[in-house]
Protein backbone atom coordinates (compact mmCIF):
# COMPACT_ATOMS: atom_id res chain seq x y z
CA UNK A 1 0.00 0.00 0.00
CA UNK A 2 1.46 3.35 -0.68
CA UNK A 3 0.50 5.95 1.65
CA UNK A 4 -0.02 9.75 0.64
CA UNK A 5 2.96 12.01 -0.73
CA UNK A 6 3.07 15.80 1.06
CA UNK A 7 4.58 18.54 -0.80
CA UNK A 8 5.11 22.06 -0.15
CA UNK A 9 5.47 24.55 -3.10
CA UNK A 10 4.87 28.07 -3.33
CA UNK A 11 2.42 28.05 -6.15
CA UNK A 12 0.43 25.28 -7.71
CA UNK A 13 -1.20 25.74 -10.80
CA UNK A 14 -4.44 23.41 -11.42
CA UNK A 15 -4.83 23.25 -15.42
CA UNK A 16 -2.50 23.13 -18.49
CA UNK A 17 -4.42 24.58 -21.07
CA UNK A 18 -3.57 27.97 -22.61
CA UNK A 19 -3.75 29.83 -19.26
CA UNK A 20 -2.22 27.44 -16.39
CA UNK A 21 0.75 27.07 -19.20
CA UNK A 22 1.07 31.28 -18.88
CA UNK A 23 0.45 31.21 -15.13
CA UNK A 24 2.85 28.28 -14.32
CA UNK A 25 5.83 30.72 -16.29
CA UNK A 26 5.01 34.01 -15.04
CA UNK A 27 4.64 32.61 -11.22
CA UNK A 28 8.18 31.27 -11.74
CA UNK A 29 9.55 34.61 -13.56
CA UNK A 30 8.25 36.66 -10.64
CA UNK A 31 9.79 34.78 -8.27
CA UNK A 32 8.03 31.66 -6.91
CA UNK A 33 10.61 29.30 -6.13
CA UNK A 34 8.71 25.99 -6.62
CA UNK A 35 6.30 25.52 -8.77
CA UNK A 36 4.14 22.54 -9.73
CA UNK A 37 1.60 22.39 -12.81
CA UNK A 38 -1.58 19.55 -12.63
CA UNK A 39 -2.63 18.75 -15.85
CA UNK A 40 -5.32 15.85 -15.60
CA UNK A 41 -4.91 14.70 -19.49
CA UNK A 42 -1.68 13.38 -20.62
CA UNK A 43 -0.52 16.26 -22.47
CA UNK A 44 -0.36 19.90 -22.30
CA UNK A 45 -2.80 22.41 -24.14
CA UNK A 46 -6.05 21.97 -22.86
CA UNK A 47 -8.68 22.40 -25.85
CA UNK A 48 -5.72 24.08 -28.00
CA UNK A 49 -4.07 20.62 -29.45
CA UNK A 50 -7.78 20.09 -31.30
CA UNK A 51 -8.03 23.59 -32.90
CA UNK A 52 -6.17 23.04 -35.79
CA UNK A 53 -7.44 26.49 -37.53
CA UNK A 54 -5.93 29.85 -37.68
CA UNK A 55 -6.18 32.66 -35.73
CA UNK A 56 -4.51 31.98 -31.90
CA UNK A 57 -1.37 34.57 -30.93
CA UNK A 58 -2.04 37.67 -33.03
CA UNK A 59 -1.90 39.77 -29.89
CA UNK A 60 -0.01 36.91 -27.82
CA UNK A 61 3.10 36.29 -30.09
CA UNK A 62 2.18 39.01 -32.45
CA UNK A 63 1.87 36.25 -35.48
CA UNK A 64 -1.23 33.89 -36.55
CA UNK A 65 -0.85 30.39 -35.67
CA UNK A 66 -2.82 27.33 -35.33
CA UNK A 67 -4.23 26.11 -31.72
CA UNK A 68 -1.12 23.56 -31.56
CA UNK A 69 1.21 25.36 -32.69
CA UNK A 70 0.46 27.94 -29.90
CA UNK A 71 0.90 25.56 -27.24
CA UNK A 72 3.89 24.57 -28.94
CA UNK A 73 5.48 27.87 -27.79
CA UNK A 74 3.92 28.15 -24.89
CA UNK A 75 5.34 24.31 -24.01
CA UNK A 76 8.54 25.32 -25.38
CA UNK A 77 8.60 28.62 -22.89
CA UNK A 78 7.76 26.14 -19.88
CA UNK A 79 10.63 23.53 -20.84
CA UNK A 80 13.12 26.44 -20.15
CA UNK A 81 12.22 26.87 -16.30
CA UNK A 82 12.06 24.37 -13.10
CA UNK A 83 8.44 24.18 -12.81
CA UNK A 84 7.30 20.59 -11.96
CA UNK A 85 4.68 19.32 -14.64
CA UNK A 86 2.66 16.67 -13.92
CA UNK A 87 0.68 15.17 -16.24
CA UNK A 88 -2.07 12.53 -15.69
CA UNK A 89 -2.67 14.09 -12.24
CA UNK A 90 -6.34 14.94 -10.77
CA UNK A 91 -7.05 17.64 -8.75
CA UNK A 92 -9.72 16.09 -6.49
CA UNK A 93 -9.90 18.06 -3.64
CA UNK A 94 -9.15 21.80 -2.68
CA UNK A 95 -9.16 22.51 1.38
CA UNK A 96 -7.71 26.51 0.95
CA UNK A 97 -4.36 26.61 -0.69
CA UNK A 98 -4.43 22.51 -0.08
CA UNK A 99 -4.61 20.40 -3.11
CA UNK A 100 -5.10 16.77 -2.96
CA UNK A 101 -4.39 15.27 -6.31
CA UNK A 102 -4.69 11.69 -7.85
CA UNK A 103 -1.92 10.58 -10.34
CA UNK A 104 -1.34 7.43 -11.89
CA UNK A 105 -0.37 5.52 -8.89
CA UNK A 106 -0.18 7.77 -5.80
CA UNK A 107 -2.45 10.22 -4.02
CA UNK A 108 -0.61 13.55 -3.75
CA UNK A 109 -1.32 16.28 -1.20
CA UNK A 110 0.44 19.61 -2.28
CA UNK A 111 0.27 22.72 0.44
CA UNK A 112 0.96 25.51 -1.47
CA UNK A 113 0.97 29.19 -0.59
CA UNK A 114 -0.75 30.50 -3.42
CA UNK A 115 -3.18 28.02 -5.92
CA UNK A 116 -4.06 29.24 -9.54
CA UNK A 117 -6.80 28.26 -10.63
CA UNK A 118 -7.00 27.34 -14.71
CA UNK A 119 -9.28 24.80 -15.05
CA UNK A 120 -10.63 26.32 -18.33
CA UNK A 121 -14.35 26.00 -18.86
CA UNK A 122 -16.54 22.72 -20.27
CA UNK A 123 -19.24 22.30 -23.16
CA UNK A 124 -23.04 22.29 -22.45
CA UNK A 125 -24.54 19.19 -23.27
CA UNK A 126 -27.99 17.80 -24.34
CA UNK A 127 -28.49 16.88 -20.58
CA UNK A 128 -27.93 20.80 -20.18
CA UNK A 129 -30.54 21.84 -22.09
CA UNK A 130 -33.19 19.16 -21.97
CA UNK A 131 -33.53 18.43 -25.57
CA UNK A 132 -36.40 16.04 -25.96
CA UNK A 133 -36.75 12.51 -27.70
CA UNK A 134 -34.89 9.52 -28.18
CA UNK A 135 -31.40 8.54 -26.54
CA UNK A 136 -29.47 7.16 -29.76
CA UNK A 137 -26.17 6.87 -30.51
CA UNK A 138 -24.69 10.49 -32.66
CA UNK A 139 -25.26 13.52 -30.25
CA UNK A 140 -22.22 14.88 -30.04
CA UNK A 141 -20.97 18.10 -28.29
CA UNK A 142 -19.08 20.29 -30.87
CA UNK A 143 -15.92 20.02 -29.24
CA UNK A 144 -16.02 16.18 -29.09
CA UNK A 145 -16.36 15.43 -32.33
CA UNK A 146 -13.82 18.14 -33.09
CA UNK A 147 -11.29 16.19 -31.17
CA UNK A 148 -12.35 12.78 -33.11
CA UNK A 149 -11.88 14.44 -36.26
CA UNK A 150 -8.48 16.86 -35.65
CA UNK A 151 -6.87 14.40 -32.96
CA UNK A 152 -7.85 10.48 -33.33
CA UNK A 153 -8.99 10.89 -37.18
CA UNK A 154 -12.75 9.59 -37.03
CA UNK A 155 -15.25 11.14 -38.87
CA UNK A 156 -18.36 11.14 -36.25
CA UNK A 157 -21.27 10.86 -39.14
CA UNK A 158 -21.61 11.70 -42.60
CA UNK A 159 -24.87 13.72 -42.26
CA UNK A 160 -25.17 16.00 -39.46
CA UNK A 161 -27.32 18.98 -37.75
CA UNK A 162 -25.40 21.27 -35.64
CA UNK A 163 -27.79 23.19 -32.95
CA UNK A 164 -25.73 26.44 -31.83
CA UNK A 165 -23.86 28.88 -33.70
CA UNK A 166 -21.39 29.86 -31.32
CA UNK A 167 -17.69 29.70 -33.08
CA UNK A 168 -16.93 25.92 -32.76
CA UNK A 169 -20.15 25.39 -33.92
CA UNK A 170 -19.76 27.14 -36.87
CA UNK A 171 -15.77 26.20 -37.36
CA UNK A 172 -17.13 22.15 -37.13
CA UNK A 173 -19.53 22.78 -39.85
CA UNK A 174 -16.61 23.85 -42.05
CA UNK A 175 -14.46 20.56 -40.59
CA UNK A 176 -17.12 18.27 -41.68
CA UNK A 177 -17.65 20.29 -44.77
CA UNK A 178 -14.19 19.73 -45.82
CA UNK A 179 -13.88 16.47 -44.68
CA UNK A 180 -16.91 15.06 -46.61
CA UNK A 181 -19.64 15.17 -44.44
CA UNK A 182 -22.74 17.10 -45.22
CA UNK A 183 -24.11 19.83 -42.99
CA UNK A 184 -27.71 19.51 -43.37
CA UNK A 185 -28.20 22.42 -41.54
CA UNK A 186 -26.88 24.61 -38.66
CA UNK A 187 -29.96 26.18 -36.25
CA UNK A 188 -29.58 29.04 -33.60
CA UNK A 189 -32.07 29.81 -30.86
CA UNK A 190 -31.55 33.15 -31.09
CA UNK A 191 -32.31 35.65 -33.72
CA UNK A 192 -28.85 36.52 -34.48
CA UNK A 193 -25.73 34.24 -35.50
CA UNK A 194 -23.34 34.11 -32.06
CA UNK A 195 -20.11 33.66 -33.39
CA UNK A 196 -17.67 36.17 -35.05
CA UNK A 197 -18.79 37.35 -38.43
CA UNK A 198 -15.51 35.98 -39.99
CA UNK A 199 -16.60 32.60 -39.09
CA UNK A 200 -20.00 33.29 -40.20
CA UNK A 201 -18.71 34.59 -43.44
CA UNK A 202 -16.18 31.88 -43.81
CA UNK A 203 -17.61 28.64 -42.28
CA UNK A 204 -21.58 28.85 -43.23
CA UNK A 205 -21.66 31.16 -46.09
CA UNK A 206 -18.68 29.88 -47.75
CA UNK A 207 -20.13 26.07 -47.67
CA UNK A 208 -23.48 27.00 -48.64
CA UNK A 209 -24.86 26.03 -45.14
CA UNK A 210 -28.67 26.41 -44.51
CA UNK A 211 -28.90 28.72 -41.35
CA UNK A 212 -32.01 28.42 -39.35
CA UNK A 213 -32.24 31.12 -36.33
CA UNK A 214 -35.07 31.60 -34.20
CA UNK A 215 -35.18 27.48 -34.45
CA UNK A 216 -34.52 25.08 -32.20
CA UNK A 217 -33.78 21.06 -31.80
CA UNK A 218 -37.30 19.74 -31.00
CA UNK A 219 -37.01 16.25 -31.73
CA UNK A 220 -34.66 13.78 -31.88
CA UNK A 221 -35.42 10.52 -33.37
CA UNK A 222 -33.54 7.11 -33.99
CA UNK A 223 -33.16 3.71 -31.96
CA UNK A 224 -29.87 2.87 -31.68
CA UNK A 225 -28.35 5.63 -33.83
CA UNK A 226 -29.71 9.28 -35.13
CA UNK A 227 -32.15 8.98 -37.77
CA UNK A 228 -33.83 12.41 -38.07
CA UNK A 229 -33.71 16.14 -36.08
CA UNK A 230 -36.63 17.74 -36.13
CA UNK A 231 -36.34 21.71 -35.46
CA UNK A 232 -39.07 23.80 -34.82
CA UNK A 233 -39.29 27.85 -34.56
CA UNK A 234 -39.12 29.42 -31.50
CA UNK A 235 -41.74 32.39 -29.47
CA UNK A 236 -40.65 34.82 -27.53
CA UNK A 237 -40.23 32.73 -24.53
CA UNK A 238 -37.81 30.41 -26.79
CA UNK A 239 -40.69 27.64 -26.37
CA UNK A 240 -41.00 25.80 -30.10
CA UNK A 241 -44.26 26.61 -31.81
CA UNK A 242 -46.38 23.06 -32.95
CA UNK A 243 -47.13 23.28 -36.11
CA UNK A 244 -43.55 24.66 -37.40
CA UNK A 245 -41.91 21.71 -37.34
CA UNK A 246 -39.51 20.48 -39.55
CA UNK A 247 -38.20 17.00 -40.13
CA UNK A 248 -33.89 16.69 -41.42
CA UNK A 249 -32.69 12.99 -42.22
CA UNK A 250 -29.62 12.99 -40.08
CA UNK A 251 -27.39 10.42 -38.23
CA UNK A 252 -25.65 12.77 -36.13
CA UNK A 253 -26.56 16.57 -33.95
CA UNK A 254 -23.45 18.26 -32.75
CA UNK A 255 -23.96 20.93 -29.82
CA UNK A 256 -22.15 24.04 -29.80
CA UNK A 257 -24.45 25.90 -27.00
CA UNK A 258 -22.33 27.58 -24.82
CA UNK A 259 -19.30 27.02 -22.17
CA UNK A 260 -19.83 26.53 -18.53
CA UNK A 261 -16.63 27.36 -16.29
CA UNK A 262 -15.42 24.07 -14.22
CA UNK A 263 -15.22 25.08 -10.85
CA UNK A 264 -16.44 21.94 -8.97
CA UNK A 265 -12.83 21.86 -7.13
CA UNK A 266 -13.32 25.93 -6.42
CA UNK A 267 -16.82 25.75 -5.09
CA UNK A 268 -15.45 22.81 -2.75
CA UNK A 269 -13.37 25.22 -0.19
CA UNK A 270 -16.21 28.01 -0.64
CA UNK A 271 -14.85 29.99 -3.49
CA UNK A 272 -17.85 32.33 -4.22
CA UNK A 273 -19.28 32.11 -7.80
CA UNK A 274 -21.14 34.41 -9.64
CA UNK A 275 -24.29 33.98 -11.81
CA UNK A 276 -22.05 33.27 -15.07
CA UNK A 277 -20.61 29.97 -12.82
CA UNK A 278 -17.14 31.66 -12.83
CA UNK A 279 -15.59 32.64 -9.36
CA UNK A 280 -15.99 36.09 -8.06
CA UNK A 281 -12.79 37.95 -8.72
CA UNK A 282 -11.05 41.58 -7.96
CA UNK A 283 -9.00 43.68 -9.91
CA UNK A 284 -5.84 41.15 -8.75
CA UNK A 285 -7.52 38.14 -9.58
CA UNK A 286 -7.85 36.98 -6.47
CA UNK A 287 -10.99 34.93 -5.23
CA UNK A 288 -12.93 35.11 -2.50
CA UNK A 289 -10.95 32.75 -0.84
CA UNK A 290 -7.97 34.32 0.43
CA UNK A 291 -4.21 33.28 -1.59
CA UNK A 292 -7.12 31.52 -4.58
CA UNK A 293 -6.21 33.09 -8.13
CA UNK A 294 -7.85 32.44 -11.04
CA UNK A 295 -7.49 33.29 -14.69
CA UNK A 296 -8.56 32.48 -18.10
CA UNK A 297 -11.83 30.83 -19.34
CA UNK A 298 -12.48 29.30 -15.20
CA UNK A 299 -13.14 32.95 -14.85
CA UNK A 300 -15.32 34.01 -17.72
CA UNK A 301 -15.18 32.76 -21.69
CA UNK A 302 -13.17 34.56 -23.89
CA UNK A 303 -12.74 35.29 -27.03
CA UNK A 304 -9.31 34.94 -27.66
CA UNK A 305 -6.50 32.17 -26.04
CA UNK A 306 -4.46 35.05 -26.32
CA UNK A 307 -6.50 36.71 -23.37
CA UNK A 308 -6.37 33.69 -21.68
CA UNK A 309 -2.81 33.68 -21.27
CA UNK A 310 -2.84 37.15 -20.28
CA UNK A 311 -5.08 37.28 -17.84
CA UNK A 312 -3.64 33.88 -15.96
CA UNK A 313 -0.53 35.96 -16.18
CA UNK A 314 -1.70 38.45 -14.01
CA UNK A 315 -3.11 36.27 -11.97
CA UNK A 316 0.11 34.78 -11.65
CA UNK A 317 2.03 37.80 -10.54
CA UNK A 318 -0.56 38.75 -8.05
CA UNK A 319 0.15 35.38 -6.78
CA UNK A 320 3.47 36.10 -6.19
CA UNK A 321 2.96 38.85 -4.66
CA UNK A 322 0.62 37.60 -2.00
CA UNK A 323 3.04 35.09 -1.00
CA UNK A 324 5.66 37.83 -0.68
CA UNK A 325 3.21 39.32 1.41
CA UNK A 326 3.02 42.96 -0.52
CA UNK A 327 -0.56 42.41 -2.39
CA UNK A 328 -1.45 46.15 -2.64
CA UNK A 329 -4.96 45.75 -1.43
CA UNK A 330 -6.41 48.96 -0.84
CA UNK A 331 -10.34 49.10 -0.40
CA UNK A 332 -12.96 47.23 -1.46
CA UNK A 333 -15.32 48.91 -4.13
CA UNK A 334 -18.17 46.36 -6.28
CA UNK A 335 -18.53 46.40 -9.76
CA UNK A 336 -22.22 45.38 -11.37
CA UNK A 337 -23.48 44.68 -14.41
CA UNK A 338 -26.26 47.04 -15.76
CA UNK A 339 -28.24 47.55 -18.45
CA UNK A 340 -27.78 45.24 -21.19
CA UNK A 341 -24.77 44.20 -19.46
CA UNK A 342 -24.35 40.12 -18.92
CA UNK A 343 -21.87 40.22 -16.92
CA UNK A 344 -18.71 42.22 -15.93
CA UNK A 345 -15.41 40.86 -14.68
CA UNK A 346 -13.49 41.80 -12.06
CA UNK A 347 -16.24 41.70 -9.59
CA UNK A 348 -14.54 44.00 -7.12
CA UNK A 349 -11.88 46.62 -7.21
CA UNK A 350 -9.19 46.75 -4.58
CA UNK A 351 -5.96 47.81 -5.82
CA UNK A 352 -5.04 51.49 -7.55
CA UNK A 353 -3.49 49.90 -10.03
CA UNK A 354 -4.88 50.33 -13.57
CA UNK A 355 -7.96 47.99 -14.39
CA UNK A 356 -8.94 46.21 -17.50
CA UNK A 357 -12.59 45.86 -17.42
CA UNK A 358 -13.94 42.51 -19.62
CA UNK A 359 -17.92 42.13 -20.32
CA UNK A 360 -20.08 41.06 -22.93
CA UNK A 361 -23.76 42.96 -23.45
CA UNK A 362 -27.07 40.55 -23.33
CA UNK A 363 -28.28 41.78 -26.52
CA UNK A 364 -26.51 43.52 -30.25
CA UNK A 365 -27.44 47.68 -30.56
CA UNK A 366 -25.98 49.58 -32.87
CA UNK A 367 -24.44 53.33 -32.11
CA UNK A 368 -23.75 51.90 -28.44
CA UNK A 369 -21.97 53.40 -25.47
CA UNK A 370 -20.64 51.61 -22.56
CA UNK A 371 -20.02 53.85 -19.51
CA UNK A 372 -17.92 51.89 -16.54
CA UNK A 373 -19.59 54.07 -13.30
CA UNK A 374 -18.55 57.53 -13.51
CA UNK A 375 -14.98 56.76 -14.46
CA UNK A 376 -15.47 56.62 -18.24
CA UNK A 377 -17.46 56.03 -21.57
CA UNK A 378 -16.36 54.21 -24.56
CA UNK A 379 -18.36 54.79 -27.97
CA UNK A 380 -19.16 51.41 -30.37
CA UNK A 381 -20.78 51.38 -34.00
CA UNK A 382 -21.35 47.92 -32.92
CA UNK A 383 -22.01 45.91 -29.48
CA UNK A 384 -22.24 41.97 -29.85
CA UNK A 385 -23.23 39.16 -27.10
CA UNK A 386 -20.14 37.14 -29.14
CA UNK A 387 -17.86 40.48 -29.12
CA UNK A 388 -16.43 40.91 -25.64
CA UNK A 389 -15.20 44.51 -24.77
CA UNK A 390 -12.35 45.63 -22.96
CA UNK A 391 -12.24 48.78 -21.25
CA UNK A 392 -8.87 49.73 -19.95
CA UNK A 393 -9.19 52.92 -16.92
CA UNK A 394 -5.70 54.22 -15.81
CA UNK A 395 -4.39 54.02 -12.37
CA UNK A 396 -4.80 57.76 -11.48
CA UNK A 397 -8.86 57.59 -11.85
CA UNK A 398 -8.60 54.37 -9.88
CA UNK A 399 -6.87 56.06 -6.69
CA UNK A 400 -9.13 56.85 -3.92
CA UNK A 401 -11.98 55.29 -5.70
CA UNK A 402 -14.83 54.45 -3.17
CA UNK A 403 -18.01 53.98 -4.67
CA UNK A 404 -20.03 50.61 -6.09
CA UNK A 405 -19.08 50.98 -10.37
CA UNK A 406 -22.60 50.34 -12.18
CA UNK A 407 -21.33 49.21 -15.85
CA UNK A 408 -24.41 50.12 -18.45
CA UNK A 409 -24.51 50.01 -21.93
CA UNK A 410 -27.15 52.07 -24.12
CA UNK A 411 -28.08 52.43 -27.68
CA UNK A 412 -30.36 51.69 -30.50
CA UNK A 413 -31.14 48.00 -31.47
CA UNK A 414 -29.44 46.46 -33.69
CA UNK A 415 -31.74 43.23 -33.95
CA UNK A 416 -35.19 43.00 -33.00
CA UNK A 417 -36.04 40.99 -29.95
CA UNK B 1 -21.95 38.66 -68.02
CA UNK B 2 -21.86 40.70 -65.57
CA UNK B 3 -21.82 39.26 -61.72
CA UNK B 4 -23.37 40.72 -58.86
CA UNK B 5 -22.69 39.93 -55.00
CA UNK B 6 -23.16 40.99 -51.80
CA UNK B 7 -20.22 40.57 -50.07
CA UNK B 8 -19.64 40.93 -46.04
CA UNK B 9 -16.50 43.18 -45.44
CA UNK B 10 -14.34 41.64 -43.20
CA UNK B 11 -11.94 44.47 -42.47
CA UNK B 12 -13.72 46.11 -39.33
CA UNK B 13 -16.50 45.39 -36.55
CA UNK B 14 -18.84 47.29 -38.70
CA UNK B 15 -18.84 44.46 -41.32
CA UNK B 16 -20.71 46.49 -44.07
CA UNK B 17 -22.75 44.07 -46.39
CA UNK B 18 -20.90 45.34 -49.55
CA UNK B 19 -23.13 45.20 -53.15
CA UNK B 20 -20.87 44.73 -55.69
CA UNK B 21 -20.71 44.36 -59.78
CA UNK B 22 -18.22 43.29 -61.79
CA UNK B 23 -18.12 43.00 -65.51
CA UNK B 24 -17.20 40.11 -67.99
CA UNK B 25 -13.10 40.98 -67.70
CA UNK B 26 -13.39 41.30 -63.91
CA UNK B 27 -13.83 45.26 -64.03
CA UNK B 28 -15.59 46.52 -61.08
CA UNK B 29 -19.04 48.11 -62.60
CA UNK B 30 -20.38 49.23 -59.36
CA UNK B 31 -20.16 49.00 -55.42
CA UNK B 32 -22.44 50.59 -52.71
CA UNK B 33 -23.49 50.06 -49.49
CA UNK B 34 -19.89 50.41 -47.87
CA UNK B 35 -18.54 52.97 -45.32
CA UNK B 36 -14.95 53.52 -46.51
CA UNK B 37 -12.67 52.27 -49.51
CA UNK B 38 -11.49 49.10 -47.78
CA UNK B 39 -14.32 47.80 -48.00
CA UNK B 40 -14.81 48.93 -51.88
CA UNK B 41 -11.38 46.41 -52.31
CA UNK B 42 -12.13 43.81 -50.24
CA UNK B 43 -15.59 43.53 -52.05
CA UNK B 44 -13.87 43.51 -55.61
CA UNK B 45 -11.28 40.71 -53.85
CA UNK B 46 -13.96 38.92 -53.03
CA UNK B 47 -15.66 38.49 -56.37
CA UNK B 48 -12.63 38.41 -58.45
CA UNK B 49 -10.83 36.04 -56.77
CA UNK B 50 -12.01 35.10 -53.01
CA UNK B 51 -8.82 33.17 -51.38
CA UNK B 52 -8.13 31.23 -48.16
CA UNK B 53 -6.71 29.62 -45.87
CA UNK B 54 -6.72 25.85 -45.60
CA UNK B 55 -6.01 24.23 -42.21
CA UNK B 56 -6.35 20.52 -41.80
CA UNK B 57 -4.77 17.23 -41.00
CA UNK B 58 -2.75 14.84 -42.68
CA UNK B 59 -1.77 10.66 -41.52
CA UNK B 60 1.39 10.29 -39.96
CA UNK B 61 3.47 7.45 -39.56
CA UNK B 62 3.62 7.58 -35.76
CA UNK B 63 3.64 4.97 -33.05
CA UNK B 64 1.66 7.57 -30.99
CA UNK B 65 -1.40 5.29 -31.46
CA UNK B 66 -3.78 8.13 -29.97
CA UNK B 67 -2.39 10.71 -32.42
CA UNK B 68 -2.64 9.87 -35.88
CA UNK B 69 -3.22 12.81 -37.51
CA UNK B 70 -0.46 16.29 -38.00
CA UNK B 71 -2.40 19.35 -38.03
CA UNK B 72 -1.44 20.99 -41.63
CA UNK B 73 -2.20 25.00 -43.05
CA UNK B 74 -1.72 26.55 -46.45
CA UNK B 75 1.46 28.95 -45.68
CA UNK B 76 -0.86 31.60 -47.34
CA UNK B 77 -4.19 31.49 -48.82
CA UNK B 78 -4.94 30.06 -51.52
CA UNK B 79 -8.40 29.98 -54.37
CA UNK B 80 -11.59 29.61 -52.31
CA UNK B 81 -12.47 27.25 -55.42
CA UNK B 82 -9.44 24.91 -54.68
CA UNK B 83 -10.07 24.25 -50.88
CA UNK B 84 -12.24 20.39 -51.91
CA UNK B 85 -9.27 19.53 -54.30
CA UNK B 86 -7.01 20.69 -51.70
CA UNK B 87 -8.16 17.87 -49.19
CA UNK B 88 -8.27 15.30 -52.26
CA UNK B 89 -4.78 15.62 -52.25
CA UNK B 90 -3.73 16.27 -48.74
CA UNK B 91 -5.94 12.81 -47.97
CA UNK B 92 -3.40 10.85 -50.02
CA UNK B 93 -0.35 12.10 -47.85
CA UNK B 94 1.29 10.50 -45.35
CA UNK B 95 4.53 11.66 -43.63
CA UNK B 96 7.12 10.22 -42.07
CA UNK B 97 8.58 11.07 -38.35
CA UNK B 98 10.00 12.74 -36.94
CA UNK B 99 7.99 16.04 -38.80
CA UNK B 100 9.18 19.82 -37.44
CA UNK B 101 6.86 22.64 -36.68
CA UNK B 102 6.76 24.56 -39.89
CA UNK B 103 8.37 21.66 -42.51
CA UNK B 104 7.15 21.52 -45.89
CA UNK B 105 4.39 18.73 -45.90
CA UNK B 106 3.17 19.53 -49.69
CA UNK B 107 5.34 21.85 -51.90
CA UNK B 108 3.28 23.53 -54.17
CA UNK B 109 -0.19 22.18 -54.14
CA UNK B 110 -2.47 22.35 -56.97
CA UNK B 111 0.38 24.43 -58.59
CA UNK B 112 -0.77 27.37 -56.78
CA UNK B 113 2.69 28.30 -55.34
CA UNK B 114 1.63 28.17 -51.97
CA UNK B 115 3.39 25.14 -49.40
CA UNK B 116 1.68 23.21 -46.72
CA UNK B 117 3.20 23.58 -43.61
CA UNK B 118 3.08 21.26 -40.62
CA UNK B 119 1.69 23.16 -37.92
CA UNK B 120 2.54 21.13 -35.02
CA UNK B 121 5.68 18.24 -34.46
CA UNK B 122 5.51 14.71 -34.14
CA UNK B 123 9.22 13.38 -32.86
CA UNK B 124 8.79 9.48 -33.36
Amino acid sequence: MSGIIERSVDVAVIGGGPGGLGAAIKAREAGAKNVVLLERSEELGGMLPQCIHNGFGLHYFKEELSGPAYIHRLVKELAKTDVDVMTQTMAIKLEGTRITALTEKTLTRINAKAVILGMGCRERSRGNIRIPGHRPAGVFTAGTAQRLINVEGYIPGKKVVILGSGDIGMIMARRLTLEGAEVVCLVELLPFIGGLIRNEVQCLRDFNIPVYTSHTVSDVIGKNRVEKVVISQIDKELKPIPGTEKEFEADTLLLSVGLIPENELSTMTGVKLEPTGGPQVDDLWQTSVSGIFAGGNVVHVHDLADYVTESSEMAAVNAVKYINGYLPVERKVNVKGGKNIRYVVPNTIVSNQPVSFFMRVTWPLKNATVRIGGLVSKKYAFVRPSEQIRIDVPAEMMKGFREDIIVNCDGEEDVAR
Amino acid sequence: MNRKAEVICLQCPLACRVEVEVDKDNKVVSASNYKCKRGKTYAAQEIINPVRVLTTTVRVLTRDQIHPLLPVTTREAIPKGLLQDAMKQLAGIEVKTPVKYGDVICPNILNTGVDVVATSEVLN
